[in-house]
């Protein structure tokens, strides 16, 4: 009963990027129809589930016949998990080791482009828009979280 | 959308800044994975709600696109099968239906009669003589910036030397980059002066170095239509080589009457908006079909079809085609189906109407393409000297011809323009009486028209009917394909959808989409485009946003604004639909308990719907209380409700029928309230609402019509005002007045089985 109602949810995520209504949709849009079905991969843990889905000789489209049952497998198995709040608040007093309660706009543009999985320019500029406080040129992390947290339900 | 970006490991030891790196433990770049991972994610349900915001603006859009033409076979349905019980009816279905006689050029005359018109002295608005100057045509951009009103007077006399220079252009417009050097493409407007304005700002005004092309749409929905219409025609007229128009299906008086162009000239135009009306739809038939540049970029406004013929195209009488929604009938009489001078249909008998779904196979060879058809006899404008004495078809076709020609020498000469019965004919020997009547397009040439203007590209091949707009197709990247191998062209052109990003490129980049409104469906929901070609033919493409506020706003601000606008439509939609929702509702809930899953909620809403939208991923928005996967419905509805109403009594079905029919309705009674007074008696009232209904199966005695156009007719003259019917149902803000709320409550009250009649007004 539970993978038919993943069935249904994983079919309305799909659709709205299957613009042709022929069952596919372009590969570059999975990764977000993915993580609006609640999975939180890493960049790489992304790679590899494309590899899965795609055709043979990839065609640069995912067919939903290929991504329903292996999208129905990650939900059932309750992977790729969303972060909890305190994490993410932990995350970030890494960063901040001195435990000020902020990361000043050049660390955070350093810790994002050059760490990790690094943002693209775009993700970059986009993140500093929200997370930047004008004044003080830097973002108190903890605030941050709070006002994101809340838009997101 | 996802960006992948690639995971790195830590520098080594003798690049810069590793010296600090080294100190910084693994920790830091698993915590800055996590946040990067976080952050994805938070965006990419960010990018999913506004899909799913798109997706239902595209949607009630479209659907109100196909009511349209639901309407029109409604219309046509009737007309052939409906018996009037009374001469009453039968008077008020003819007036209604019957397809008023295209103005001949001496009313045309009459129509667009200037002259008599006085400026008063106190008008401070732009003044136009002519022949029109460039310095003119600026000030009159600039005088529309400071929000003045052209007066009526100048509107005429402009549309006038409008129609005079358009009658002399081509149907497909060829532009060359020789000339001048540049030429900007620019898409749909929709009344949107704001967007005009920037272009001419950022790119610069037109002049015979700058040249533009305007794919159509000029009109609807925006509120400054006829301000760019007048900008438009001045610049063409300053500009003749250099400036050049194509239709859109929105310069068509059939569309403007739902989607607020009619309503807009009525409104700035009190005394004069009906003449401006009229010489409007005249002009709009003469707008040029397609543009050429250097031969190899073809520019229309919706697309193309396996079925285009530019051939035909570039010969066919444009100015025929009144409109594209509804093909032109004689006054109704039986013999109309036997002259239907279609190509050879499919079937035996009528062939099938154009509206119904119909799939098209690609024919198996490129060359087949041409040849479908009669074989077109040289048609042309020009009389011909001698006409085939056995093949009827291209003799009819000539004798229309003839007509036409005839017409024009005698309107040029300065003679009263005759009707064509009985003229004598110069070349065909069988004159039929089929010779008198006015001419027409026919079923091909139309269906060429229509195409052109309404189609979409898709992402298969084929083309297939496109029933989402009810009108044109789908086309494939392979029709595009032949097409541009067949005329040795190099990509196309086209408007007609809203894109995010105010263009898109298909078709392997053979199709552009250029569409210059801006914020189209609300601040901040797209960018509007234009695109400049130079000599090598390299599209060029500039993007905005005409509205300072939405620079400032973080894409999350964006996406909320849009959502919200999006979502309000939505509601307002399902409390629309509430005693369908609750018949779905109960369906699913068996046992009575009053509670139904979620997931049945998105089943029963799209049943009812039918609006293709994803509702598992819109539920959140949608349903605020929900409990363990769990709805309880009734609540819910009244909960929708409550939102759109202002008091709690106003519930029941005719008022919820009514505002789900809205738009239909007010397309309607302008159709009826053919001089554009604003006004319907109540006797039109209650028989269109009687035919309407019939039609719609919903069940509504006469008495309970009566008592409601009584009840909104609140001067009481015996007339209502169509804005104030419809504003009453504009339920959002509007609350009604205390005197009346008990006369409002037993007029609407229909839950009783019977109606009750009103108290005392």
């Amino acid at each position: 009963i539970i993978a038919s109602e993943y069935h249904k949810k994983i079919k309305d995520a799909f659709e709205v990027f299957d613009h042709e209504a022929n069952n596919t949709v372009d590969v570059r849009e999975i990764g977000t129809i993915i993580r609006s079905l609640g999975c939180c991969p890493s960049e790489g843990e992304l790679h590899d589930l494309i590899a899965e889905v795609e055709e043979e000789e990839p065609t640069g489209y995912i067919r939903f016949e290929k991504f329903l049952p292996v999208m129905t497998e990650v939900l059932l198995e309750r992977r790729y998990r969303p972060i909890p709040e305190d994490t993410l608040l932990r995350a970030f007093e890494v960063l901040d080791p001195s435990k000020r309660g902020f990361l000043t706009k050049e660390e955070l543009i350093k810790y994002m482009t050059e760490e990790g999985e690094p943002f693209s320019q775009e993700e970059m500029e986009e993140m500093l828009s929200a997370a930047i406080d004008p004044e003080s040129n830097s973002i108190h992390y903890k605030d941050y979280i709070a006002m994101m947290v809340v838009d997101d339900s | 959308m996802s960006r992948r970006g690639a995971l790195r490991l830590p520098p080594g030891p003798g690049s810069p800044g590793s010296q600090a790196r080294f100190s910084i433990p693994a920790a830091a770049f698993r915590a800055a994975a996590l946040i990067q991972r976080w952050y994805r994610r938070y965006v990419a349900r960010l990018e999913m709600r506004r899909h799913c915001t798109w997706r239902i603006f595209q949607s009630i859009e479209y659907a109100g696109q196909q009511d349209q033409v639901k309407l029109h076979d409604f219309f046509s349905y009737l007309v052939e099968h409906f018996t009037p019980s009374s001469n009453h009816e039968r008077d008020f279905l003819n007036r209604v239906f019957t397809e008023e006689r295209f103005p001949q050029d001496a009313e045309m005359e009459k129509f667009s009669d200037y002259k008599s018109i006085e400026v008063p002295d106190n008008y401070t608005g732009p003044r136009l003589s002519f022949p029109l100057l460039p310095d003119h045509a600026a000030a009159l951009v600039e005088a529309f910036r400071r929000k003045q009103q052209l007066h009526a007077r100048y509107v005429l006399n402009l549309l006038h030397e409008t129609r005079k220079h358009l009658e002399q252009l081509p149907n497909i417009t060829r532009v060359s980059t020789c000339y001048s050097e540049e030429v900007t493409v620019c898409g749909d407007l929709h009344g949107q002066l704001d967007d005009l304005i920037f272009i001419f700002y950022k790119n610069g005004l037109p002049s015979p170095e700058r040249a533009y092309v305007f794919n159509g749409d000029f009109v609807d929905r925006g509120k400054d239509s006829v301000e760019i219409l007048m900008v438009l025609f001045a610049f063409m007229l300053v500009y003749p080589k250099e400036f050049h128009l194509n239709r859109g299906n929105h310069e068509d008086h059939m569309v403007n009457l739902r989607y607020g162009f009619t309503k807009e000239v009525m409104h700035k135009y009190k005394t004069h908006g009906k003449k401006i009306l009229k010489t409007l739809q005249d002009v709009f038939c003469w707008l040029p079909l397609a543009t050429l540049v250097d031969e190899k970029v073809l520019i229309l406004h919706g697309g193309v079809s396996d079925m285009t013929d530019l051939e035909l195209l570039a010969k066919l009488d444009r100015h025929k085609i009144v409109s594209t929604l509804r093909r032109k009938t004689r006054k109704e009489n039986g013999k109309q189906a036997t002259k239907e001078k279609a190509t050879p249909p499919s079937g035996a008998g009528r062939p099938t109407p154009w509206f119904l779904p119909q799939t098209r196979s690609l024919p198996a060879s490129p060359l087949r393409l041409g040849a479908s058809g009669a074989p077109r006899a040289g048609r042309s404008s020009s009389i011909p000297c001698s006409c085939p004495a056995d093949a009827k078809e291209p003799a009819r076709r000539a004798r229309r011809s003839v007509d036409l020609e005839l017409d024009r020498c005698r309107r040029q000469a300065g003679l009263p323009v005759s009707p064509a019965q009985g003229e004598p004919l110069l070349c065909t020997p069988e004159a039929d009486s089929e010779a008198e009547e006015p001419p027409e397009p026919t079923q091909e040439e139309w269906k060429q028209v229509v195409d052109i203007l309404w189609s979409d590209p898709m992402t298969q091949d084929g083309c297939k009917a496109n029933t989402i707009r009810g009108g044109g197709c789908y086309f494939g990247p392979n029709v595009t394909e032949q097409l541009l191998q067949k005329y040795n062209l190099q990509f196309l052109i086209r408007s007609h959808e809203c894109k995010p990003e105010g263009y898109e490129f298909c078709h392997s980049r053979k199709v552009l989409t250029i569409f210059s409104a801006s914020n189209y469906y609300e601040v901040g929901s797209n960018r509007g485009a234009y695109v400049k070609l130079g000599p090598a033919l390299t599209p060029y493409i500039v993007q905005y946003q005409a509205n300072e506020a939405t620079h400032t706003l973080t894409m999350r601000q964006r996406i909320s604004r849009v959502e919200e606008a999006a979502l309000r439509s939505l509601r307002e939609k399902l409390f629309a639909h509430s005693s369908d929702l609750l018949g779905e509702f109960k369906k699913h809930d068996a046992d009575k308990t009053g509670f139904i899953t979620l997931s049945d909620w998105a089943e029963a809403v799209e049943s009812v719907l039918r609006l293709g939208l994803p509702w598992r991923m819109l539920r959140p928005q949608l349903v605020r209380s929900s409990t363990d996967n769990t709805l309880e419905y009734r609540s819910w509805l009244e909960d929708l409700a409550k939102e759109q109403l202002s008091h709690e009594n106003i519930q029941s079905s005719l008022l919820e029928t009514l505002y789900q029919n809205r738009s239909n309705l007010e397309t309607i009674f302008r159709i009826i309230d053919s001089d554009h007074s604003g006004f319907i008696s109540l006797d039109e009232f209650r028989q269109t609402w009687k035919l309407f209904s019939s039609h719609m199966n919903v069940d509504i005695t006469d008495d309970c019509i009566c008592d409601l156009a009584r009840s909104i007719d609140f001067n009481k003259d015996g007339h209502i005002d169509i804005n104030e019917f419809l504003e009453a149902f504009r339920l959002v803000e509007q609350s009604c007045p205390e005197g009346e709320a008990s006369d409002c409550r037993q007029a609407t009250s229909t839950t009783d089985g019977g109606c009750s009649k009103p108290g005392t007004h």
